[in-house]
């Protein structure tokens, strides 16, 4: 059986910039994959590319199977989308967004009205249902949303940057229905600039930079590679430095040979650490 | 079609949700050139028989089917693609780009019918003796259908909102005064008169003015007219090939 998603070669340019620069990705059927990367990175320009909204200047990509370049249409029944903004029609109700998508899929007015229940009772929006869009809040957009891009049942899901935007709490239950919907079948491709949104949800990383994939593993491996445990060190006013070690211990012993412990701080890896090592930059912008 | 309907559902949820606020703002500028043409600068002007009043209401209608019309699928295409993004929506859902495209144009007919036959009953009150036939409306529609899908392309060329303000003033704008809207086309000099019949509303108002006053059908213009249809259409159509995939 093929892979739920195969990228091999891609490419886009804008005006002689590469903003994908030869992109080979796949990911299996019922994973839950991450592309972490800061802004400007290529994330929303290869999520364009797949789900048929931008062409890309070379390469291929199959979706379940279909090669998006030529079957773009049948395709289109294959993956939902949740993007990073707001697309909602904001002159329509909660219902009526979804009725409209539910018609475009091609529905009929029993599956329409079975489905769009029971979604609305799975974001819990049902309450709001018949509210305008810019009469709810932001993280009842986002649900909105995300019951929309799940209306026809896709096998595949896209997320933009699902919870940018989003306070703590409104962000947490969002990462709840990604799970839930991975847990129950459904693919998950998400994007995103959230370091710990990346390690709570993804099985799978790929970290994006400058438009290629320059390490693509588990969190916990990518981790592992590097270093389970740091180690910022803050000596004489100088800018932090960073070393990592597989384990306490290490990291301990290590600390004892430093002639200052007092700006010398231990902790737990984590995502940040690995794209600063391979990039040199932050995930939110900066140089360290 | 049924994918067309799909969309124009949407347009018409929203639109009812604002029907008597637009009926009322729609109608204020057809009002007022009645007012300052047909009752100011037109009273007691004769045109071979025919009232300037009676005259000028087939244009007007005209031109307030153009402009409604246009505005009712372009202005709203143009904020659903560059404002709310739900245009990419669309984009994205499993129907064929002339769905798309038929059911983007669809509710600017809706806008332009619904204005034109508002517009229509105040004038009936105003000249009884506008002859409404099978015909008229048929002009009216094409002339609906023309705009609508002008107004479509001119949303998907349009980078921008000032684009749209751009296209209004220097497309729509002239026609609204040089498109035999308020003048007969007989009365300006030859060289003019050729070069007002590239302007689709010309073809619209002849013919609107022509089945309204009784007078035979310029069906020549009816023809002309549908052409800019095609014409609009097919652009429309290579434009959304070239923004989608």
């Amino acid at each position: 059986m093929s892979k739920m998603i195969e990228i091999s070669g891609l490419n886009k340019d804008y005006s002689g910039k590469k903003v994908i620069d030869g992109l080979d990705l796949e990911i299996e059927r019922g994973e839950l994959f991450g592309f972490l990367g800061p802004n400007g990175a290529g994330k929303t320009t290869a999520i364009r590319i797949l789900t048929t909204l931008t062409k890309p200047s070379s390469g291929m990509v199959n979706i379940n199977g279909i090669d998006v370049a030529r079957e773009p249409e049948k395709v289109k029944s294959e993956f939902g989308i949740v993007q990073q903004h707001l697309s909602l029609n904001r002159d329509l109700t909660i219902h009526e967004n979804l009725e409209l998508h539910a018609r475009l899929h091609h529905l009929t007015k029993k599956e329409r009205d079975e489905r769009i229940a029971d979604l609305l009772d799975y974001v819990e929006l049902s309450d709001h249902a018949d509210y305008l869009i810019d009469d709810v809040s932001g993280g009842m957009k986002r649900r909105a949303m995300i019951a929309r891009a799940l209306i026809h049942k896709p096998k595949l899901l896209f997320l933009d940057e699902p919870t940018v935007g989003l306070d703590a709490q409104t962000r947490r239950k969002v990462w709840e229905l990604i799970r839930r919907m991975n847990t129950e079948g459904t693919t998950v491709f998400l994007t995103t600039h959230y370091i710990e949104e990346a390690e709570a949800l993804c099985q799978r990383v790929g970290v994006l930079h400058h438009g290629r994939i320059i390490a693509i593993d588990s969190p916990l491996s990518l981790r592992r590679k590097l270093g389970l445990i740091a180690v910022e060190m803050n000596l004489n006013g100088n800018a932090t430095q960073y070393r990592y070690f597989p384990d306490r211990a290490q990291a301990a012993q290590f600390i004892e040979s430093l002639p200052d412990t007092e700006h010398v701080v231990m902790r737990e890896s984590n995502l940040e650490d690995v794209f600063i090592e391979l990039t040199g930059q932050k995930v939110l912008g900066g140089v360290t | 079609m049924i994918d067309a309907y799909s969309i124009l559902w949407a347009d018409l949820m929203a639109l009812k949700r604002r029907g008597p606020r637009y009926l009322i703002t729609t109608l204020v500028s057809p009002i007022l050139y009645l007012v300052a043409f047909g009752w100011g600068l037109g009273r007691g002007i004769n045109l071979n028989g025919t009232s300037y009043l009676e005259f000028v209401i087939p244009g007007i209608i005209a031109l307030t089917a153009m402009t409604t019309s246009f505005n009712g699928a372009g202005t709203r295409l143009n904020v659903d693609r560059l404002y709310f993004k739900s245009f990419d929506e669309c984009l994205m859902a499993p129907i064929g780009l002339s769905s798309l495209l038929m059911g983007k144009a669809l509710i600017g007919v809706v806008r332009g019918l619904m204005s034109s036959v508002a517009f229509l009953v105040v004038a009936l009150l105003i000249a009884p003796h506008i002859h409404i036939s099978p015909q008229f409306l048929l002009g009216l529609f094409l002339t609906c259908l023309t705009f609508a899908f002008l107004g479509v392309l001119a949303a998907l060329l349009a980078r921008s909102h000032e684009d749209m303000a751009v296209f209004g003033s220097l497309i729509l704008m002239p026609m609204t005064f040089l498109g035999g809207t308020f003048f007969s086309l007989s009365q300006v000099p030859v060289g003019l008169k050729y070069a007002l019949y590239i302007l689709p509303l010309t073809h619209s108002s002849l013919f609107l003015r022509a089945a309204a006053l009784d007078q035979p059908l310029p069906w020549g213009s009816f023809l002309i007219l549908f052409a800019f249809l095609v014409a609009f259409l097919v652009g429309g159509m290579v434009t959304l090939k070239k923004i989608s995939i």
